[in-house]
């Protein structure tokens, strides 16, 4: 029997399977986020999950809006200030993963959130860094997750807000006590790996229903893909019902509250 | 000792056109209260520093007091772009502005520094980013004892700290709970500073190790119920998710922005 579900929903339940209960995520708002509590609403009832307003070891039941709705502190193990929280907890190399989203990647797994166009006359301005910039160096490896589109996977990102692996790719070679970088990207076609060797993106899954001409044709730069391409499992009934669930209450959890 | 001031007096006496202000909260506590005084007091030339200038400052660069933004990550958290700001950077409207960003470790790190009155702070962080590029309040350093290259940023030390606060004592001490942020940082380095406060009582109430300030750490308090409004206050009142969400439709356009500000901030006055 298939099921039916979206290239979102596809998205989502790959990301989560990414996680397992012996995890300690920093975690992005937005799709990581979502992410992160659908694997603990799944088969990561253990994982830790920490945001970067200081909330540690959080169980919340709707999906923050922001990084520090009351949820997360309610809900949490303890919160602490925002200097400890990047000072001691994640310098401090307890984060295993750091899971983020972004606006532009490139085929280094560079990230930017921080403008298109030139810096001193952008074309369009981004949030900007956040705390990513030292979670992709000090969390001991990176997952990413974005949509896949000529326009968020470019060759060369235009600011390098978020380091991958560098213009080069060599961008972490020889800097003592950082992180592996980014292992895993999931998007709404694919899952990407970085080379061992030179570090840029390759597909290594495509998900049910996609071609790699739908890839080629999403990606700006000239995409490869591993020998042994898979196939993503698709989404489970379970899966699927736990996620759309979570969902609708924080849907109706946002909407209920002038 | 802290003077109990009005908001409006508290602002009239402390922040002068052209200070460097930073008002503070991580999501939670955000001292819209005192943001709205300020913008109703017209003051200008305002160098304003936070972590996340969130709808505060868009309504406060929107109306025209900002001359430079010191921030960390500019967006309206879970809805998109913080329109004025945009529109201020991409459009110099009202008025072009500068701009100094940072990460947020950077940012927090500066915070702390400042408050433990050092010239700068240490960090390993910005490896392989741009920003130090854009930045010169960003250099790197070798470690004395290492060797290991670490990121140096210059602290923050503001002339006016504004926090907003779940309540003060009649002696002026300061009760915050829940997320923290950055609050008691962004106090003890500033010359001066404004707590307000959901509510004036007898006896905080604190836990012993909470997070208390003390009055002779503060220089003024103002009472202001549903001060962190939209934002929220933990114990007294939620998020306004909804009106983050509205917030965009609002600031999108420069005369509904306009139209909102008259009624919701100019028309409405502090206690």
């Amino acid at each position: 029997m298939s099921l039916e579900f979206t290239s979102s929903e596809m998205m989502s339940v790959t990301a989560a399977r990414a996680l397992t209960s012996e995890m300690t995520c920093f975690v992005g708002i937005g799709l990581p986020s979502e992410a992160a509590n659908l694997a603990r609403l799944t088969h990561a009832p253990d994982i830790t999950l920490i945001y970067e307003s200081g909330t540690l070891q959080t169980r919340p039941d709707v999906l923050p809006l922001s990084i520090g709705d009351g949820e997360l502190c309610q809900s949490a193990l303890t919160t602490v200030s925002v200097p400890e929280m990047f000072r001691y907890w994640l310098q401090g190399g307890h984060i295993s993963v750091g899971f983020l989203g972004t606006a532009q990647i490139d085929r280094y797994a560079n990230l930017n959130t921080t403008l298109i166009g030139d810096y001193r006359a952008p074309k369009v301005r981004l949030p900007g860094g956040g705390g990513a910039p030292e979670i992709a160096t000090n969390a001991k490896e990176v997952f990413i997750t974005l949509k896949h589109s000529k326009r968020t996977f470019v060759k060369d990102v235009d600011f390098l807000t978020t380091v991958g692996f560098g213009r080069d790719g060599k961008a972490r070679d020889n800097v003592p006590n950082i992180g592996r970088g980014p292992t895993v990207v999931i998007t709404d076609l694919c899952v990407l790996k970085p080379d061992p060797e030179t570090r840029e993106l390759v597909v290594h899954q495509l998900h049910p229903g996609v071609t790699r001409e739908d890839v080629i044709n999403a990606t700006g730069w000239e995409i490869r893909f591993a020998d042994e391409l898979g196939t993503t499992p698709a989404p489970t009934a379970k899966e699927l019902e736990i996620l759309r669930s979570l969902k609708a209450r924080t849907d109706a959890h946002h909407a209920g509250q002038h | 000792m802290a003077d109990f001031l009005s908001l409006r007096e508290a602002v009239s006496k402390h922040i002068h056109d052209g200070d460097t202000v930073a008002m503070e909260g991580f999501t939670h506590l955000i001292p819209f209260a005192a943001g709205h005084e300020v913008i109703r007091q017209k003051k200008r030339d305002l160098t304003l520093i936070r972590m996340t200038p969130d709808l505060v400052y868009d309504q406060m660069i929107g109306a025209g007091c900002a001359k430079k933004l010191i921030f960390s990550w500019g967006g309206n958290p879970g809805v998109g772009s913080l329109h004025r700001l945009r529109d201020a950077l991409e459009n110099d409207w009202p008025n072009s502005i500068e701009i100094l960003e940072h990460s947020h470790a950077a940012m927090a790190c500066a915070y702390d520094a400042g408050a433990a009155g050092l010239p700068f702070a240490v960090l390993r962080g910005y490896i392989g980013s741009d920003l130090p590029k854009v930045n010169d309040q960003i250099e790197f350093i070798d470690c004395p004892f290492t060797g290991e290259r670490l990121a140096a940023v210059r602290s923050v030390r503001p002339d006016v700290a504004v926090i907003h606060a779940q309540r003060a004592d009649r002696n002026g001490n300061v009760l915050i709970e829940g997320i923290v942020g950055i609050q008691k940082e962004v106090v003890l380095a500033a010359s001066r500073s404004i707590v307000t406060v959901e509510e004036i009582v007898d006896d905080l109430n604190a836990g012993v190790n909470a997070c208390v300030l003390p009055s002779w750490a503060i220089t003024a308090i103002a009472e202001a119920p549903k001060g962190a409004s939209p934002s929220y206050a933990l114990g007294y009142y939620d998020r306004d998710n909804a009106f983050y969400k509205d917030w965009d439709g609002i600031a999108r356009d420069r005369e509904a922005f306009q139209a909102w500000m008259k009624a919701n901030v100019f028309e409405k006055g502090a206690a």
